[in-house]
């Protein structure tokens, strides 16, 4: 049945009718909050209010709308549907660009001490000084893996981070005289949040493209430099990721850092990719100005399933008077928030969050770096490297790649040579879900076609890669001999089968209704 | 090394395999001036022991609520959070999940979203609410940006007292757009939005209705901030407001020292491709049963790239699933009472503040917070309260205290409060 069609035919009433019923084996189904049996009593005990007169200076609200079930009723509900998500703790992980690695137990517990998860943002600083000086702490951690001084810890998440890296080069631009320079070079094969930030930063996009090698050249990017004034001198600063999106180091880097530096551009580099340099390699040192890094992929605090994230920058000696508000100082043993004031960062370019940032992730992700400490994150790094050379040495015969390797912490295949057999990335990753396996980032970068880029991380071990890569060479050899029609149902083990997401565009619904 | 699996033995083959001698090898793209010479100059590893010793250290040099009175709130709030909740977010399952892009393994995390978009719908009184935004802060932001998208204006008005965060970041936000301009007062015919939070900074709760008006005479949208949600089991449901937006961290979350929190935003249907954000929304498997994708994501940035509505690409996924569970133990009646002992706990409050001698309590209508006056600067009282044990409120300019009574606070809290304050002033 076409899209349109479900459309016509369907109706809430019959869209909920089509939740499933009763469940077989360990399989359950669930349905949804407000379908329960409605309770006389809610799940938690609160003492009867004393019915004193209102002083709210507005009429009472009448009925909200919201369901009524008990506790057990509650936890059951919850525990049902955790049981229909994939995690790292079920298994192998390999989503590119994501670093999808160990989330430690004891970050989560230490977040939990009562000092740190009941202290309010707005306290006096003496009554908060542990938790100042944890974030001065972590702030000096980046600071000596990046190589870049200047650290503000609150952007909430990767993408806020490139906001305010952005922000902070806009800044730096306008106190020097040079907010004429409008133009940001981002390679094609940048995540989209790269080209979304710099847009929203009031930039023009410049695309540099990638080479045959799925690098960056010398001679591409000096086309885009020089593509609007002989000298360059319209462009604000170029968004590239290093290693970069199809799991490569840019060779050229230092030079195009140079090249850029000249024309009085600032180069931001997308941290996403930290986890195959830190502890071993210093973005500072190969030409960075700005970096955000992202503490949910380097650092291992949870992706939860999609947040809360977050998103620190690192910057240069130079960019750091125009770093957001607040940053943590320290004189005499005391710490202290700065903030825009005179006796602060004056040139700051402000608040780009309220209070001072994800503060509850901060803490994980200390807890991890000391956790490791400085050997075992230069560990870290090289056994996610050579986990993705594994993979891609053991699946090149098996699968195109389209860019000659080493590679550094991700593989970069294509469905090159399964499309003939009408096998795609698409059927690749849901048989992968049939498998049991969470599927590696597909269809990006947006630079080859049918990209599927494997992120092992460094917390999978030998025996576990061996079985993922036996599962994906059985998947060529079935495509090869023509064994092909089971990809096209795939997946049919899991608690839903393929969703159909037009259905879902083209009518919305996107919250209970009866 | 306890989180490495790797052996010397299993690293010696792979690189067999590979074809190198060394890691290195592997890194021969990289400069050699960009190697890190040795070590970082960075403690080496420890063991869980000494990391909780450590931190546990950091964690007691820190006054925590529950150690004494406590009446700050300023857009943080201190509230009881039942043990289930953590429970539940603490699940493998949800906790190390990844974003639901795979949604065939990934509908509790979905599932828990639509619950979750639904509750706030309904708390709004609004017909769609997205995911979730990164705080109450960016949340109004990107509720001002939306507006500016939809009415191709670019005033921003502040009708009331706005929290001082949410205007700095509404600030900083607008400075990336030429032209824009935040004022204070009444909107004009070039004004994109109107900005009332209620209850606003100083915990006073407005009417919508002549705002509503104001609005409509000038064709700008009507945005109604909440940053404390619980006074939405008060307080009447803004649903005449074109955008509710805010922060639910008093739902499910602990105050962390300001984050993670949770913010939220709901509009009008009439506005859902303007809107900033994930969205969940309802579809059928192959088999025809009901399940839940990501959808409508034609407005995000991996698609649009720098033609998205915003750069947004994660919600506070974790946390939202926090006040969905909290919000599934409160149901109707429990989040009603809760927002009644709320108020109830802060008329005690003032109460007890109005018989202070060198106290005054001017408001007379607030939900769970309210301004007082006192007779000496107020950071010197808070300072003073501090030594002693008790958190007294946020100070505001001079001798203004904004102080907060929820749920936690006891009648031995308000009473200790009261005779601190009758000592300190007199």
């Amino acid at each position: 049945m076409s899209a349109e069609a479900k459309v016509e035919e369907l109706t809430m009433r019959t869209m909920n009718e089509a939740a499933g019923e009763g469940g077989r084996g360990l399989n359950y189904e669930e349905n949804l909050l407000w379908e329960k049996e409605r309770s006389d009593h809610p799940g938690v005990d609160l003492p009867e209010p004393e019915g004193m007169a209102l002083r709210t200076g507005r009429p009472a609200r009448e009925t909200i709308g919201l369901p009524q079930v008990s506790e057990p009723q509650v936890v059951r509900h919850f525990v049902r549907l955790s049981t229909w998500n994939y995690s790292i703790d079920h298994g192998f992980f390999p989503l590119g660009s994501c670093t999808m690695k160990h989330n430690p137990r004891l970050n989560e517990k230490m977040a939990r001490l009562p000092g740190f998860a009941h202290i309010h943002p707005l306290q006096p600083e003496n009554t908060v000084q542990g938790a100042l000086k944890l974030m001065y702490e972590l702030q000096h951690w980046l600071a000596e893996l990046t190589g870049l001084p200047g650290v503000c810890l609150s952007p909430a998440a990767g993408a806020h981070g490139e906001l305010a890296g952005m922000m902070t080069i806009r800044r730096a631009h306008e106190a020097k005289g040079n907010g004429h320079k409008k133009v940001v070079l981002v390679p094609d094969s940048a995540h989209g949040t790269n080209p979304a930030t710099a847009a929203i930063c009031g930039y023009t996009i410049r695309t540099i493209k990638t080479s045959e090698t799925g690098r960056l050249t010398l001679e591409a990017f000096k086309e885009a430099l020089y593509a609007g004034q002989d000298d360059g001198g319209d462009v604000a600063g170029m968004m590239v990721t290093n290693p970069n999106t199809c799991g490569l180091f840019e060779r050229e880097i230092i030079p195009i850092a140079d090249l850029l530096h000249e024309a009085g551009g600032y180069f931001y580099c997308d941290g996403a990719n930290f986890n195959a340099l830190v502890g071993k390699i210093r973005p500072g040192a190969f030409g960075v100005d700005v970096m955000h890094i992202n503490l949910h992929k380097t650092f291992s605090t949870p992706h939860g399933g999609g947040g809360p994230g977050s998103g620190p920058i690192c910057v240069t000696e130079e960019l750091a008077p125009y770093l957001p508000v607040p940053t943590i100082t320290c004189e005499n043993d005391t710490y202290r928030l700065q903030y825009e004031d005179e006796a602060g960062r004056p040139e700051s370019l402000g608040r780009l969050r309220g209070f001072v940032g994800q503060f509850g992730m901060h803490v994980r992700a200390l807890s991890y770096m000391m956790s490791h400490g400085a050997d075992g994150l230069k560990q870290v790094a090289e056994d996610a490297v050579l986990n993705a050379n594994y993979i891609l040495s053991q699946l090149k015969d098996d699968y195109h790649v389209p860019y000659e390797g080493p590679c550094m912490h991700e593989c970069l295949l294509t469905d090159k040579m399964q499309k003939d057999q009408g096998v795609t990335t698409l059927d690749i990753a849901k048989t992968l879900c049939e498998r049991g396996y969470h599927p590696m980032t597909v269809y990006f970068p947006l630079v080859v076609n049918g990209a599927m880029l494997i992120e092992p991380t460094e917390t999978e071990s030998k025996d576990a890669i061996d079985r993922f890569i036996t599962v994906m060479k059985e998947i060529a050899a079935d495509t090869a001999a023509g064994d092909t029609d089971k990809f096209h149902a795939y997946p049919e083990s899991t608690p839903r089968r393929r969703l159909d997401e037009v259905l879902a565009a083209r009518q919305p619904v996107l919250n209970w209704k009866e | 090394m306890r989180y490495l699996p790797q052996t010397k033995e299993s690293r010696k083959a792979m690189m067999d395999a590979v074809g190198v001698d060394s890691v290195d090898a592997l890194y021969k793209d990289v400069p050699a001036q960009a190697f890190i010479d040795g070590l970082a100059d960075l403690p080496m590893h420890m063991g869980e022991l000494e990391v909780e010793r450590k931190l546990s250290a950091y964690a007691n040099e820190n006054r925590a609520a529950p150690q004494g009175p406590f009446f700050l709130g300023a857009g943080v709030y201190y509230h009881h959070v039942p043990s289930t909740v953590d429970y539940v977010i603490q699940r493998s399952e949800f906790l190390t999940a990844y974003t639901p892009y795979q949604p065939e393994i990934a509908q509790g995390t979905l599932t828990a979203i639509f619950e979750f978009q639904t509750f706030i719908a309904r708390l709004t009184g609004q017909d769609i609410a997205n995911a979730s935004l990164y705080d109450g802060a960016t949340a109004t932001a990107e509720a001002a940006l939306m507006a500016m998208r939809v009415t191709r204006r670019n005033k921003i008005c502040v009708a009331n007292a706005l929290h001082f965060d949410y205007r700095a970041v509404l600030k900083s936000y607008m400075g990336n757009h030429e032209g824009t301009e935040i004022f204070d007062g009444a909107p004009d015919e070039q004004t994109a939005c109107v900005i009332l939070q209620s209850p606003d900074f100083f915990g006073k709760p407005h009417a919508y209705e002549d705002w509503r008006k104001k609005c409509d005479e000038t064709g700008a949208l009507l945005v109604v901030v909440v940053n404390e949600i619980i006074s939405l089991g008060l307080l009447p449901a803004p649903d005449c407001a074109d955008i509710v937006c805010g922060e639910a961290q008093s739902i499910g979350l602990p105050m962390s020292f300001g984050g993670p929190h949770l913010g939220f935003f709901a509009c009008k249907e009439k506005f859902l491709r303007q809107m900033p954000g994930r969205l969940c929304g309802q579809t059928l498997d192959a088999d025809g049963k009901r399940g839940y994708v990501l959808t409508l994501n034609t407005r995000e940035q991996h698609i649009r790239r720098e033609k998205a509505t915003s750069n947004i690409c994660t919600n506070q996924g974790l946390c939202a699933l926090a006040f969905t569970v909290h919000m599934a133990l409160l149901g109707e009646d429990g989040f009603r009472r809760l927002a009644r002992l709320n108020h109830e706990a802060a008329c005690k409050l003032a109460d007890a503040l109005s018989a202070v001698d060198g106290v005054t309590v001017p408001g007379d209508s607030f939900f769970n917070e309210f301004v007082i006056e006192l007779s000496k600067p107020s950071a010197e009282v808070v300072d003073a309260l501090a030594a002693r044990g008790i958190i007294a409120g946020y100070a505001l300019d001079d001798r203004q205290l904004l102080v907060t009574a929820t749920e936690m606070a006891q009648d031995a809290d308000i009473k200790a409060l009261a005779a601190a304050l009758q000592d300190v002033l007199n």
